[in-house]
């Protein structure tokens, strides 16, 4: 009785995801599968759950093998999997999500909702997992919305459960609370899988760990025995320094003051509600929260890109509310957006054009409306070695480069000049520990070059790390301000959901 | 997102557009920059060159099943039937071909057909290249020669100065004609297909009204006909009044290589491809995407608008009527397609469909076979084209990798 | 979707909200429509003329009613209305009711404008709701096509040619083999149009909005060869069986209502099944659950097992039968012969009714109705001699359509995964 994976090789077309990998789960047995971004953990996991076809290898449950690239056949042998993204449709209610695929019926093809509701109630009762099955999806909290797919994954049987990345998103309570279920799962002799790149909670939950990297298992590890430098070494391939090294901020006059900005998000509802706060030159401010809780629309709001509903924005003492993105960005703003490959970089432009992207209709890279690009060329390849973009040539698409490579594309392009603000949102989200460093270490630069520097992150540890002010968001507003260097995670976690002192 | 993300994009990313050259732009070998396919020239010839065969001879079945008179004695005779259906395959074929280029007249005709093709292809293309995608070419071309026609009639000029400015009012009806597309969707996020599509019929009852108000029509008639437009207006002829190729041929060479330099030599073309590419990245980057839809939507309506003035201006016998865009319009999306949006590329595509209608015009008066097959064959080539996979299939060819081309954007709610 | 503000937070207002602009632009809107009303319709008709609206027709059980009213009266009264109406959407930021508001006050234009232009003369009240209701049928069915796909995330443009395409085999069968065969051979043909639609979109990735060019221009190109090469030949394949109305007993015989909707063809009454039908099976059956999901969410339909492609294919094709059963009424019922490019843009008219209508089965309905009224008006009108050149009013549905889509509804929402292929690794 396991569930073995034996010898699964997956290529894409750039990159080879999977080289051999070989992985067992038993029932009662918590693995955490960990590895860097991009060491292809997901990918080995979208594979036993039938969502890619692999080139090579087998899949075994309990002896019989599994047909492959089929997710169906993949729920029938019992795997489910709780989806990083969570694979729920935002307009459907949490009954109708959860029913997809096996819905009760009444008569002929009509659905029938008591049972629907039923059958959610069931399990919801069962786990512990209180959801209202009535509820829209997109109206809930994230938190919940992981129930919900809990909650799918147990109505179907499943006796393998897979969670990737399941603590991305929560506060430090939600993943407490997520993890006594999963502990639960587990006395019911639940095989699963959990995939991290957080080495203190694989090692608080998991029975064993096994890491991956570069597409290759390079070894297990006893959670009882192992210590996080051990386990980290293994994910990276050398000694890492988990610390962000800087000095103590020396904060000078106010460059950035938000003065009770309301901004409303693309459903017409106010996303930021009421929010004030400073950013003073030499000091990173961090602003950490829950995703959704407005945190989008504020970065968006202050760089000009969506237009507030009310309050102001005041940059280095002047008014710029109404200033379109081109003009707030001249005043120095240095921004790497939330969304790389959506927002930050044009995915199908080259290396050289997305380094221009923001800076083309200017002297040198342009004359009138004549665009130089020698000067771009040239101008490229220096930030492309300043910057250790990893690239063959600066004329190959962006879309070529690895995911942090293609950060540092954005970070290069918007740093390379006379910066008063950085505003990075989700730095490093999906990229590797050596580009996170880096990253790292270049914002701290910034700011002990005199600039100010307001980071969003759902990333607590990273907000925390470097952050000289922490602010937490939530529902719009600030639910409460942080010395990082004093607050537990306990109460910093607790603002997140809301409960702070500032908030009702 | 962390993980796979790198992954699973690298798996999912298009592959790098044929058509742009790489920003450094010094690439040495002429083929590929004069035929606009980028660097693998051979293969990015091999589909279009498949599509056009594979076209030609889906053709050649439709001619064969269509043909009435062979069906009527196909129950007593079926060899001599089927006989005469390949006959008339052969003898359609062989008048297209002459008609296209068996002769000088015919090459005129060719070179003729193809001005306002390549134009509106051209008009096609940049909106492709913005991410929008212009079917509104024949309503363009309504707008641009009515306006061209009001100056014709109306100014009293010399030559020299009133053929550019009938022209530089063809520019502004066009262009604004496109521009309110551009606009309503910038403004309210109409689709442009539908308002284009939309605006087609609404200019079409325009100059069909217009045409019958004293304004523009001939005294004395109650037809929807332009009276005889002033000589100064007319496009001359390159080769004589006998041929009809006019020097617009040279406006829409100096379109080609105008809408070259705009694309990938000014700011303002890398913020249309910018806005092609990724509006969001764009709007992220500081440009303003809703102006840049309506300034592309004007220069696309304008090179239209100019196509039309070609069939008011430069076609004899310079009396206008109410259907001068004829499918034009439409021929020029297949046209862009060919060209993959690169102004080169539709530079050939345009002279080639000028081929195929100036031969199917022909074919259709010696063969009998109408000239709305070419519009069949012009709509395979689409699909070749756009499913290169196909084509490779019916071809046994290796298959190649190759991401979805989706060249326009949803309803963009 | 109403804004959640709480005014404490509120300490100086940056701009409307985009709910707030668009009630005040409607406002405006309303205020001008109505000055309008009083200046061209109220003041510029003869004061003593009288607009006599026919409520029956010569065939109707109840014969001659009618509905008699001085013109420049009714204008001025509507005139008020509409300022009225416009100054409350003005100075009251009233956020509610926008669209009511907007749905009544062009209700009573239309209703001022044909008093202006019936005035002195007799104008078919119900005749011209009657037509409402046939010329709406292919334009409900073509955006009942369009969300059949659409609601599986596939954006449909070849409605048009699926239209053509369909008229004609509909016609052509018909003649040759009679009318079962020729409706059979219209749900056929639009079926395979949406096979091939589908089939480039889901199999080969094409680009759905050009795959769906593709199909407009293959049917014209092939309708309009055959059309010149076979049946300028052979006239009587294109001289179908006119379909017979069916008078439903006894509902037919109610005055205005039975006219209007219980004398016609089995089209019409189709069309109104169809609707009800696919309301119900979107929103309360698996199947429309599962087809939904596919639209919205395509990956997380496949996490839990359904096919996503099998659903694409299957509701494509089934919207491409439901757009040649509007083919068949049109090349049957509504002209009874086959005409080049007969369709002359009702596709696209039906997509832009689909958005109208929010990709809901009631509201393609709706908006269909809007649509048929606008063009049966323009019939109407176009008999009595008002001066308005004819192709002005030839051009009103094309021009309503760009109104339409250009946002007269406000903020819509297609399916999530609208347009976009799905790729499997």
């Amino acid at each position: 009785m396991a569930l073995e994976l034996r010898g699964i090789t997956k290529q894409f077309p750039t990159v080879l995801a999977n080289d051999d990998v070989n992985l067992t789960v038993e029932p009662g047995e918590i693995v955490a599968l960990l590895g860097e971004n991009g060491a292809g953990k997901t990918t080995l996991m979208n594979v036993l759950f039938g969502l890619y076809s692999p080139d090579a290898g087998e899949v075994v449950i309990d002896g019989e093998p599994l047909e492959l690239g089929s997710p169906g056949a993949s729920i029938e042998a019992g795997v489910g999997m709780v989806h990083q993204h969570f694979m729920l449709v935002p307009v459907f209610t949490v009954a109708e999500n959860v029913i997809l695929g096996l819905e009760p019926l009444k008569s002929l093809d009509w659905i029938d909702r008591s049972a629907a509701r039923r059958m959610v109630l069931d399990i919801s009762e069962r786990f512990n997992l209180a959801v209202d099955p009535d509820a829209m999806v997109e109206d809930i909290p994230v938190g919940v919305q992981q129930r919900v797919e809990i909650i799918k994954v147990l109505v179907r049987d499943a006796r393998y459960i897979i969670f990737d990345e399941p603590t991305a998103a929560l506060t430090p309570q939600e993943v407490d609370e997520f993890f006594s279920i999963v502990r639960g799962l587990k006395e019911d002799g639940k095989g699963l899988i959990f995939i991290s790149h957080k080495l203190n909670e694989a090692l608080e939950v998991a029975d064993r760990i096994v890491v991956l990297r570069d597409g290759k298992t390079v070894g297990e590890a006893d959670p009882k025995v192992a210590t996080e430098g051990q386990v980290a070494e293994l994910m990276v391939g050398r000694p890492v320094d988990l610390v962000v090294h800087k000095e103590r901020a020396d904060p000078g006059d106010v460059v950035l003051s938000v003065r009770n900005l309301v901004v409303l998000d693309d459903r017409d509802h106010a996303a930021v509600d009421g929010v004030s706060l400073e950013v003073r030159a030499g000091e990173i401010v961090g602003v950490a929260g829950v995703q959704g809780n407005g945190q989008t629309e504020l970065v968006e709001s202050i760089t000009g890109i969506r237009p507030s509903l009310a309050g102001k924005v005041f940059l280095a003492g002047e008014d710029v509310t109404f200033e379109d993105p081109r003009d707030i960005h001249r005043r120095g703003i240095a921004h790497v957006p939330e969304d790389r490959q959506e927002a930050g970089l044009i995915l199908d432009f080259t290396v050289a054009e997305n380094m221009v992207l923001d800076s083309y209709y200017d002297r040198p890279f342009s004359r009138g409306i004549l665009m130089d690009w020698g000067v771009a060329t040239e101008s490229s390849q220096r930030l492309v070695d300043e910057y250790d973009v990893k690239t063959t040539r600066v004329d190959v698409p962006v879309s070529t480069l690895s995911g942090g490579n293609q950060q540092k594309v954005i970070v290069a392009r918007e740093f390379d000049r006379e910066v008063k603000l950085v505003i990075a949102a989700q730095p490093t989200r999906g990229v590797d520990v050596g580009s996170i460093e880096y990253i790292h270490s270049r914002i701290v630069q910034e700011r002990d070059e005199g600039a100010a520097v307001l980071i969003v992150s759902s990333e607590l540890d990273e907000v925390i790390a470097l952050s000289d002010r922490l602010l937490v968001m939530f529902k719009g507003k600030i639910a409460g301000e942080f010395d990082p260097a004093a607050a537990t995670t306990t109460e910093i976690g607790l603002a997140m959901l809301g409960s702070g002192p500032d908030n009702d | 997102m962390t993980d796979a993300t790198s992954v699973d994009e690298a798996g999912a990313t298009p592959p790098p557009d044929e058509g742009t050259p790489p920003p450094g732009g010094d690439q040495p070998d002429w083929l590929p920059r004069i035929t606009g396919v980028g660097e693998s020239v051979g293969r990015a010839l091999l589909v279009p060159a498949l599509a056009l065969v594979l076209a030609l001879f889906v053709g050649a079945i439709i001619i064969m099943v269509t043909d009435v008179d062979a069906w009527r004695i196909m129950g007593e005779d079926p060899l001599t039937a089927l006989g005469q259906m390949l006959e008339g395959v052969g003898v359609a074929y062989r008048e297209l071909f002459f008609g296209a280029f068996g002769s000088v007249r015919a090459i005129s005709e060719t070179l003729f057909t193809a001005t306002p093709l390549i134009l509106s292809g051209l008009a096609v293309a940049i909106g492709f290249r913005a991410g929008l995608f212009n079917i509104g070419a024949r309503g363009q071309m309504f707008m641009g020669g009515l306006f061209a026609v009001w100056v014709a009639l109306h100014v009293e000029l010399p030559a020299v100065l009133h053929i550019p400015l009938a022209i530089l009012a063809s520019i502004i009806g066009g262009g604004l004609w496109g521009g309110l597309a551009g606009f309503l969707k910038a403004r309210t996020g109409a689709h442009e297909v539908i308002t284009t599509i939309m605006l087609n019929f609404v200019a079409a009852f325009l100059v069909l009204w217009a045409l019958k108000t004293s304004v523009f029509q001939e005294e004395g008639s109650n037809l929807p006909q332009s009276a005889r437009l002033a000589e100064s207006a007319r496009l001359p002829p390159i080769f004589g009044s006998e041929f009809r190729v006019s020097i617009a041929l040279f406006i829409a060479l100096g379109a080609v290589f105008f809408i070259q330099w705009l694309l990938f030599r000014s700011t303002l073309g890398f913020e249309f491809r910018a806005a092609g590419s990724s509006p969001r990245a764009s709007t992220y980057a500081g440009m303003k995407v809703p102006l840049l839809y309506t300034a592309v939507m004007f220069i696309s309506g304008a090179l239209s608008g100019v196509a039309g003035a070609t069939m008011t201006l430069g076609l004899p016998p310079y009396s206008v009527t109410s259907n001068f865009p004829g499918t034009i319009g439409f021929d020029a999306i297949a046209l862009a397609l060919l060209g993959r949006s690169h102004p080169y590329g539709v530079l050939w595509a345009g002279l080639l469909f000028g081929a195929l209608t100036a031969g199917g015009r022909t074919m259709q008066a010696a063969a009998g076979v109408s000239v709305d097959l070419v519009i069949v064959m012009q709509s395979l080539i689409i699909i070749f084209i756009a499913a290169p996979e196909l084509v490779r299939a019916v071809f046994r060819l290796k298959p190649i990798e190759e991401g979805p081309t989706q060249m326009t954007k949803g309803w963009g709610a | 979707m109403t804004t959640v503000l709480e005014s404490s937070q509120i300490v100086d207002k940056n701009r409307a909200t985009p709910e707030e602009r668009r009630s005040s632009i409607i406002g405006a809107v309303l205020i001008a429509l109505g000055l309008y009303v009083f200046w061209a319709f109220g003041l510029r008709v003869d004061g003593d003329l009288d607009a006599t609206f026919n409520l029956s027709l010569q065939t109707d059980r109840f014969k001659d009613l009618a509905w008699v009213v001085n013109a420049r009266w009714l204008s001025i009264a509507v005139a008020a209305i509409l300022v009225g109406l416009g100054t409350w959407r003005l100075t009251r930021s009233a956020l509610r009711w926008t669209n009511i508001s907007l749905a009544v006050g062009f209700g009573l234009f239309s209703l001022a404008f044909l008093a202006w232009a019936a005035a002195g003369s007799q104008f078919s009240m119900v005749g011209m709701f009657r037509s409402t209701v046939i010329l709406a049928v292919v334009v409900v069915l073509g955006a009942l096509c369009g969300l059949m796909c659409e609601r599986v995330g596939v954006i449909n443009i070849g409605i048009e040619g699926q239209l053509l395409a369909s008229a004609f085999a509909a016609v052509v069968l018909s003649s040759a083999f009679g009318t079962f065969v020729g409706v059979l051979g219209a749900l056929l043909t639009g079926g395979l149009l949406g096979l091939l639609l589908a089939w480039l979109a889901i199999r080969f990735h094409v680009d759905q909005i050009i795959a769906g060019v593709v199909i407009n221009f293959l049917a014209l190109g092939l309708t309009s060869l055959m059309s010149a090469r076979i049946l300028s030949d052979v006239q009587s394949l294109n001289a179908p069986a006119r379909i017979p109305a069916i008078r439903i007993p006894l509902l037919a015989d109610i005055p205005v209502v039975g006219p209007v909707l219980f004398d016609h063809t089995y089209f019409v009454y189709g069309m109104f099944l169809l609707v009800i039908l696919l309301h119900l099976g979107l929103f309360h059956t698996r199947w429309g659950l599962r087809s939904r999901s596919v639209g919205e969410h395509p990956k997380a339909a496949d996490t839990v097992g359904i096919n996503v492609y099998w659903i694409r294919y299957r509701n494509v094709v089934l919207g491409g039968v439901i757009a040649g059963f509007g083919g068949a009424f049109l090349g049957l019922a509504q002209v009874a012969r086959f005409e080049e490019n007969m369709t002359g843009g009702i596709g696209f008219i039906g997509l832009a009714a689909m958005i109208f209508g929010r990709w809901m089965p009631v509201g393609a309905l709706g908006a269909g109705l809007v649509f048929g009224f606008a063009r049966a008006a323009q019939q109407k009108v176009a008999i009595l001699n008002t001066g308005i050149p004819s192709e002005f009013l030839l051009m009103l549905p094309y021009v309503v359509t760009i109104i339409v889509v250009a946002g007269v509804v406000g903020r819509t929402r297609p399916p999530a995964a609208d347009g976009q292929p799905y790729i499997k690794q």
